[in-house]
């Protein structure tokens, strides 16, 4: 693979970095990136992997732009009000890069879908914003041995944490279930500030580029804590559980399972992802 | 003995909205019971009905997950930080 001038000239910026160069800008041009929800950590991680040139960017939501989104879901604009987010988002991807593949998926994720769809990507990013996706994927990317960049965030806190399946911990090694219905408050109730939706989508943007560089250290076996209100970054550790119901020597879960039936709060709210 | 907990967003409505607050303990049963008495409600917010550590929340002392050291009978020393730490979901809605 040869760079075209326009190549060498729109990715200058990063080609000049010692650690990437023309060879590390045509691993991004070859990788292939799934981003999990088009929402508020999808928006920035997929405009930083788009301008950096990921050559095949997926992108799953079920969703249409709602008003109420567009405060910190940086893909939307106004005039998309309405529209399905894969659709906002492939338009908005490709006018900032001509060079890359969007492909949408418009559905929502079930046990049924997820296993064919990531086996075409090299990493995962999920960005959903429910227990029983996040769940879903951690254990279709154990299940496919997909990397997983897990990112989520909840009124001034957020957490990042990268899942290399059978080498670091898993989401299950970290908490293994999800919380019963009715426990934690959804996100509505909660609210969100759109610049702490940015600050841990960035960061799964940058774990993302840094495994296609094969530059740096993950965030494997650690989760990053991040606080807005005090503007603190703090790391805990996160080893693998020889108990884990998913990643161990002797796994209780052999079989993806759709917690979506059990989880009130979601029924609740718009059946939606 | 004195330790500073960080209380995540989630728990801060029983910690009068404090982020981080003092508890006395030598270990981790005695900080759970003696947030317990400062803030009423949290022990069952960390524990289940078995007095067992709820498997969607964590607590560190310093970095380390006390399930990885000796769960509720982990000691505690002067300058420890104890973080409780949950799993949260929100991303795209």
């Amino acid at each position: 693979m040869n760079l075209r001038d326009d190549q060498i000239e729109r990715y200058s910026r990063q080609i000049i970095l010692p650690n990437v160069g023309g060879k590390g800008q045509e691993k991004l041009l070859k990788a292939k990136v799934l981003i999990i929800g088009a929402g508020g950590l999808g928006s920035p991680c997929a405009l930083y992997l788009a301008s950096a040139g990921i050559g095949r960017i997926g992108i799953v939501d079920s969703d249409a732009v709602e008003l109420n989104n567009l405060q910190r879901q940086i893909l939307h604009a106004t005039k998309d009000v309405g529209r399905p987010k894969v659709e906002s988002a492939k338009e908005r991807l490709c006018a900032i890069n001509t060079d890359i593949e969007i492909i949408p998926y418009k559905l929502r994720l079930t046990s049924e879908n997820i296993l064919d769809i990531i086996k075409e990507y090299n990493i995962i990013v999920d960005g959903s914003d429910n227990f029983p996706t996040r769940y879903l994927v951690n254990d279709a990317c154990v299940f496919s041995k997909k990397p997983l960049s897990h990112g989520g965030i909840f009124r001034f806190d957020g957490q990042a944490i990268t899942i290399i399946p059978g080498v670091s911990a898993c989401y299950r090694c970290l908490f293994p279930e999800p919380p019963p219905p009715g426990l934690v408050p959804s996100c509505q109730e909660a609210g969100i500030l759109g610049a702490v939706a940015g600050v841990i989508g960035t960061i799964q943007a940058n774990e993302v580029l840094k495994y296609i560089l094969g530059v740096g250290n993950l965030l494997a076996g650690k989760l990053l804590v991040f606080n807005a209100l005090d503007s603190s970054f703090r790391q805990v550790k996160v080893p693998r559980d020889s108990k884990c119901p998913i990643c161990s020597e002797n796994p209780t879960i052999t079989k993806l399972i759709d917690y979506e039936e059990f989880c009130q709060l979601r029924r609740k709210e718009s059946n939606e992802a | 003995m004195s330790i500073k907990v960080r209380i995540p967003t989630p728990l801060q409505k029983l910690t009068k909205d404090k982020a981080d607050v003092l508890a006395e303990a030598r270990d981790i049963r005695e900080l759970i019971e003696n947030l317990e008495k400062n803030f009423p409600g949290i022990k069952s917010r960390l524990c289940d009905e078995k007095g067992g550590l709820r498997r969607f929340i964590n607590i560190y002392v310093n970095e380390e997950d006390i399930r990885f050291l000796n769960l509720d009978k982990t000691l505690l020393k002067d300058g420890d930080e104890v973080s409780i730490i949950p799993a949260i979901a929100g991303g795209a809605k």
